[in-house]
């Protein structure tokens, strides 16, 4: 969807805020953020596009203004509420609804530190033919789904040749709305800074994208 | 690139944030939807385990030993596991090497991606706007705000990490650096040498490594 978390290429956000020795979490609310958003994870309600998806649904200028954990509270609340783990009323008032099930956690202390050691691969060993080939020109396609994606607005319609295949990928454009995985090859594509943004740019400069097959066309 | 202030008011928290946050966590512990035990390892294993020292030494065995340097160019995901470095948001890794007319910058314009494994958490500035927004566009001009100043002939390379690889940046070593050791080395290298914003130093003469 086109809206501002997709903001490669814009002026007017400011000035970088750089903050010397920042702790890992600056307030102890945005840590157990960050863990709660965890922890529910391991219920496989839903997957990382859709979390990542929640949050570009959050209304522009909220978007803006909420802070990084903000938005990831709000994500949460909005997945747990849509899966039915939780009910609004249940956020809202704080206390479990009438007859509520007691369940048992999904992840508990002990599974941490595996789980953190191990990941969640997004690579599946399918046999997908790739469409192109190292060092081929191609072209982004000029898209604008309305759902979620990661083809920014700033390539579309764009060149690039490809720059490295990094084999069959989960493609986050279904696999965010229960679509299924749609595996296919994802590619390095290398592109040149002129062509994304004009002459202004140095003929020295190239920005480099993860683009699945989906994503591009022959040049 | 200016300070941020030290009392974090630019974020705008809303003063019931922390308490909207601790009511949710005492519901969903209360439905049995979380453990509080593991909220405290996720928390404990991102604050004191996993973190930019991991990264560094990644570097600094890299700038001793050929070859693994040459292994982590080729496949970043094993060379980055022989020294125990694995799992979530570092499943695929891949490592991009500075030289003296190439530099490497990574960012994720669409939302946060980074290597956690080798660099932790990310920091807020690489999360927000400004950055996001200006280092494709312009990335000359985001390295000068981080005081870093390249000649006009060296190549720079920016990586949007736009699907599940992330990409660590492989900082040049320094001059007259010879005859310190790994550790040493190590300990010299930043998070944001890693990820492209600024260049690894020696220390003035004098301090201490």
């Amino acid at each position: 969807m086109n809206s501002v978390h997709d903001m490669g290429g814009m002026h007017g956000m400011g000035a970088i805020q750089y903050e010397k020795n920042e702790p890992v979490f600056p307030e102890p609310w945005e840590a157990r953020v960050f863990a709660l958003n965890r922890a529910v994870r391991a219920w496989s309600k839903w997957t990382g596009d859709a979390s990542r998806h929640a949050v570009e649904l959050i209304p522009a200028p909220e978007y803006l203004r909420m802070s990084y954990y903000e938005q990831r509270l709000h994500a949460l609340v909005e997945l747990m509420v849509k899966s039915g783990l939780v009910t609004r009323a249940e956020v809202e008032s704080g206390k479990l609804a009438p007859g509520s099930p007691k369940a048992t956690p999904a992840l508990v202390a002990s599974d941490v530190p595996g789980m953190v050691a191990k990941g969640k691969p997004a690579t599946r060993e399918v046999p997908v033919p790739a469409r192109f080939t190292v060092g081929q020109q191609v072209r982004a396609r000029n898209l604008h789904p309305t759902g979620h994606t990661r083809l920014p607005r700033y390539v579309r319609g764009k060149p690039g040749t490809i720059y490295l295949d990094h084999g069959v990928h989960v493609f986050p454009d279904t696999n965010a709305h229960s679509l299924g995985e749609n595996p296919q090859h994802l590619y390095s594509v290398r592109f040149a800074a002129r062509d994304l943004w004009g002459d202004q740019a140095s003929a020295r400069t190239a920005v480099y994208l993860d683009l699945w097959d989906d994503y591009l066309e022959h040049a | 690139m200016r300070e941020a202030k030290q009392d974090h008011s630019h974020q705008a928290v809303p003063s019931d944030l922390a308490l909207r946050v601790k009511a949710l966590e005492s519901l969903l512990v209360e439905k049995g939807l979380v453990d509080p035990a593991a909220l405290d390892a996720l928390i404990d294993t991102y604050e004191h385990k996993i973190g930019p020292r991991n990264g560094a030494r990644v570097v600094a065995r890299a700038w001793v030993d050929p070859a693994y340097q040459e292994r982590l160019l080729s496949d970043a995901t094993a060379a980055i596991a022989e020294l125990g470095y694995t799992g979530g948001q570092g499943e695929h890794m891949i490592v991009v090497a500075n030289g003296p007319k190439v530099h490497n910058l990574v960012v994720c314009t669409l939302c946060s991606c980074y290597p956690w494994p080798v660099l932790g958490l990310p920091p807020v500035w690489y999360k927000s706007a400004p950055y996001r927004s200006r280092a494709v566009i312009d990335p000359r001009g985001v390295l000068r705000e981080f005081g870093l100043e390249l000649s006009e002939d060296v190549e720079i390379r920016v990586w949007d990490s736009t699907a599940e690889v992330r990409y660590l940046v492989l900082p040049e070593r320094p001059t007259a650096s010879e005859k310190l050791s790994e550790e040493q080395l190590a300990v010299l290298v930043t998070r944001d040498a890693m990820v492209g914003v600024a260049k690894v130093e020696l220390p003035q003469t004098g301090a201490s490594l």
